[in-house]
């Protein structure tokens, strides 16, 4: 089997197992869990385009998260405009703005990039925090409309779930054809070698404001799936602790993989229902994690798993050959 | 109060949170210009320095001067266990990783700081009490003494270890050339840990000496943190003169513009300050352009 | 095909490069040789657009590219192989070969996230010529290893197939020979005299004069950021200039 053929099967099967999980788990709370895994999956993904394969980092991108949560939120509710064209106004905004500043921002690099990208964030944080006229400040944006699609209100967990994941699955798919793509080859070959990328007529320049631009687009229509799911958002989720949460998504997951980005999501939404009893402890252990897992598995967990299937495997392999 | 004894008020605040950016901002430039790091963690360490002093001060009942004298010396030792585990294993790892790893460390400290202390803002008590003095219009409190005396003090004791002794000029070595250093006859490793114990010992300081001005918690190393690094890049990365006027000229814009623009968009200033300088003058404004030899 | 006028290149107090003027011809072998510190790399990422000269022109063939930075190159028939190879480690030894297709394909984000017919067209044309690529150095089962992971040896192959994928005009290739032992540098000969016959013209700089001398029809000698001679292996061999600055360097 060819190597492109086993990759649809794998998503294919993947996405099966998402369609389907909701029918084992009828009314349960954890569908209302595995509602913010998949919003939290599709922004470690858009964020794993930037960062695993491209190899900037962005210490600010929970800011785009919160303009297409706040545009969203702010055009339904003050303007009563309809929540789809919202969201497209939303990435719209989101990308035009990401355009703009990107071209400066990513002429920077390593440790600069990554404290100018955390200005950008806090600077965002703060606008969303004091432009209360618009945002309502601290207190936050209540009343955000729920989407609908003709007589379908999207309102409640089973609904919310596909809708959430239909849309992940597919950013999901498009990185997926991107990464094996010419454009995925040329951010991959940036990120290994910028100089020998250039002298093979990559535009290094253009190709990361292009992915970067993507990133917050991908950022920001979660984030205005985030306001019509919620119908309520406020500043703190849009702060640098969560540009930090998504950082360590990406980078626990495994940079580059977009299933990885899957599992960091899954791992950090579900950290604080599993540790609700050391609720306090979670800030400690982004950071244990982010160290040893760079440290010592720097292909994140996903290279772990798939060391680990290889191990097993070959095992296998040995005792049937033995047998 | 009047115009001119405001103005004067911001320019005293502006200066004196000016000076605790400054040294902040030197933590940065001594570790990077010996590992080529951006030790992120540094706000940290100034958060450590409020934080165990008062935690001697209150919970163990000590005096002022052990206190203080206790608190650096841990925030050092916590800078030593840093270096020794997280960086100098990675002397090779990829710039990416490092980053990472010094991002981790920081949200390590900072967590466990909130899981000791909690995530009350704390006041230490000011060192020599609260009697102001009033000069041209502005009220200062011995803390802002206190301030400036230990950061002119600080300045000087810097510039004396690095162009007066030994070690200092080793350490001057390696951040030039770090391969040719070694072949001096320099231990390379021991420039790189005395860079983090400076380090922190400089920002625990900073930490201590604002703290009964601004109160402190567990967090406040995010902001104390990138405020130095504001200062240390509008320097130009080096720790002498840059970074002391990069310190002061972001403490009086800041203060200037909470005090005549916006108070809430305060720390917005200092980050556009950032991006701006980041956009475009990145070496610094105090620094001659160097041309790259190759 | 390709001519230097005047190439200065000054860095803060030191002169790498003094008014070095040469021309290559179409279609031939040349090659620049000279002590350590002659200049010759600086050359190099001068023509391919890596550094700005201090002042000077360049020209490939009627077009002036002396302002062109490096990744405007590839499209114009100029590609380069490095001194220390640049491969892009993480990806395989085929997929390395087709990012130098990057420039003769065209899909953009868009089409490459949705997979539009065309592109899929595309992917399928890149794949079959970088294959061909691979087989033409010889590299064509190492295709689905890790670059990385390549012997020093063969990551120069590599380096070469992913700059002839570009289907250049010209080749400059940085000391090539470096690191190869002697069986590695015999097919490496053979190799750049078949991209010769491709009609492409390569230029490379190199120690190894064995090599040097044998395939190379024009040689250009620098010293000291100067062109002290230029002419065929048999009169470079001859000419006492050059014979004094090499000895006169040990």
């Amino acid at each position: 089997m060819t190597k492109e053929k086993r990759q649809i099967l794998i998503f294919l099967f993947f996405a099966a197992a998402v369609l389907a999980t909701p029918l084992f788990l009828k009314g349960s709370y954890f569908l209302n869990v595995l509602v913010f895994i998949g919003i939290n999956t599709m922004l470690a993904v858009a964020l794993n385009l930037l960062l695993g394969y491209a190899g900037q980092i962005s210490l600010g991108h929970a800011a785009f998260f919160g303009l297409g949560a706040y545009i969203s939120g702010i055009l339904t509710t003050r303007f009563a405009i309809d929540p789809w064209q919202a969201m497209g106004l939303a990435g719209f905004c989101s990308a035009g703005l990401a355009f703009v500043i990107g071209f400066p921002i990513l002429k920077l690099k390593g440790h600069y990039l990554a404290m100018a990208t955390l200005g950008f964030g806090i600077i965002m944080y703060i606008t969303f925090n004091e432009t209360v006229g618009w945002t309502g400040g601290p207190s936050g944006l209540s009343g955000i409309p729920n989407l609908h699609i003709g007589s379908l209100i999207f309102d409640n967990d089973w609904n919310n779930y596909y809708l959430i994941w239909i849309f992940t699955l597919g950013v999901m798919l498009l990185s997926i054809n991107l990464s094996q793509s010419r454009i995925g080859r040329a951010l991959r070959a940036i990120h290994d070698s910028e100089v020998a990328a250039r002298v093979m007529g990559v535009n290094a320049r253009v190709l990361k404001v292009q992915i970067f631009t993507v990133s917050a687009l991908l950022s920001a229509i979660a984030g205005s799936l985030y306001a019509h799911t919620m119908t309520f958002i406020s500043p703190v989720a849009f702060g640098f602790n969560f540009s930090v949460e998504l950082v360590t998504m990406v980078i626990i997951g495994g940079l580059g993989s977009i299933y990885g980005s899957f599992l960091g999501a899954a791992i950090l939404t579900m950290l604080p229902e599993l540790l609700r009893v050391f609720k306090d402890f979670d800030i400690v252990l982004y950071g244990l994690m982010l160290i040893l897992i760079t440290m010592y598995m720097p292909g994140g967990l996903i290279s772990g798993l798939s060391m680990l299937a290889k191990f097993v495997a070959s095992k296998i392999r040995g005792k049937q050959s033995n047998a | 109060m009047d115009n001119s004894s405001q103005l004067a008020q911001y320019i005293l605040s502006g200066l004196s949170n000016g000076a605790i950016y400054a040294l902040i901002g030197f933590g940065f430039a001594i570790i990077h210009n010996a590992t080529g790091i951006i030790n992120f963690a540094q706000g940290e360490f100034v958060m450590l320095g409020g934080m165990l002093t008062i935690f001697f001060l209150v919970f163990l009942q000590l005096p002022l001067v052990p206190a203080i004298a206790l608190a650096i010396t841990l925030a050092t030792v916590v800078g030593i266990v840093f270096e020794r585990l997280a960086i100098r294993p990675l002397k090779n790892a990829k710039p990416l990783s490092l980053i990472i790893i010094t991002i981790g460390a920081s949200i390590f400290l900072r967590g466990a700081a909130m899981l000791i202390w909690g995530k009350d803002t704390h006041a230490l008590p000011p060192f020599s009490g609260n009697d102001p003095l009033y000069i041209a219009g502005a009220t200062i409190l011995p803390q802002h003494l206190w301030i400036f005396g230990i950061s002119i003090l600080i300045i000087i004791l810097n510039k004396a270890f690095f162009n007066f002794t030994i070690t200092g000029k080793a350490m001057r070595a390696c951040a030039y050339n770090s391969y040719a250093a070694s072949l001096v006859g320099i231990d390379v490793k021991i420039m790189v840990l005395l860079s983090f114990v400076i380090s922190a010992a400089i920002g625990s300081m900073a930490g201590i000496i604002i703290a009964p001005l601004t109160m402190t918690s567990y967090d406040v190393g995010i902001m104390l943190g990138l405020k130095g690094f504001i200062a240390v890049i509008i320097g130009g990365m080096s720790s002498g003169l840059g970074t002391v006027l990069g310190g002061l000229l972001l403490g009086l814009l800041e203060s200037l513009g909470a005090g005549y623009i916006s108070a809430s968009y305060k720390d917005a200033i200092a980050f556009i300050i950032l991006l701006l300088i980041l956009f475009v003058r990145p070496e610094g404004l105090f620094k001659k352009k160097e041309t790259q030899r190759v | 095909m390709l001519r230097l006028d005047g190439i200065n290149k000054i860095f803060g107090g030191l002169t790498a490069l003094e008014d070095v003027s040469l021309s290559v011809t179409k279609g031939s072998i040349t090659g620049i040789i000279g002590p350590n510190g002659a200049g010759k790399t600086t050359l190099f990422n001068i023509v391919t657009g890596l550094y700005t000269q201090t002042s000077g022109q360049v020209y490939l063939g009627e077009k002036n590219i002396s302002l062109l930075a490096a990744e405007a190159l590839a499209s114009l028939g100029l590609v380069r192989t490095f001194q220390n190879i640049e491969l892009f480690g993480q990806m395989t030894v085929l997929e390395n070969v087709m990012v130098g297709l990057h420039t003769k394909s065209k899909s953009g984000i868009f089409s490459c996230a949705f997979k539009l017919p065309g592109q899929i067209r595309e992917e399928k044309y890149i794949k079959e010529k970088a294959l061909h690529w691979l087989e033409f150095t010889g590299l064509a089962e190492l295709a689905d290893q890790t670059a990385g992971s390549l012997p020093f040896g063969k990551g120069r192959l590599l380096e070469i197939s992913r700059a002839l994928a570009v289907e250049p005009q010209i080749i400059l290739m940085d000391e090539p020979a470096a690191g190869l032992n002697s069986r590695e540098t015999i097919e490496l000969a053979g190799l750049i005299r078949r991209i010769k016959e491709l009609g492409i013209t390569v230029v490379l700089v190199e120690h190894d004069m064995e090599l040097v001398m044998d395939i190379c029809e024009s040689i250009i000698v620098l010293n000291l950021g100067r062109k002290l001679a230029e002419g065929t292996p048999r009169e470079i061999q001859e000419n006492q200039a050059v014979i004094a600055a090499y000895l006169g360097e040990s």
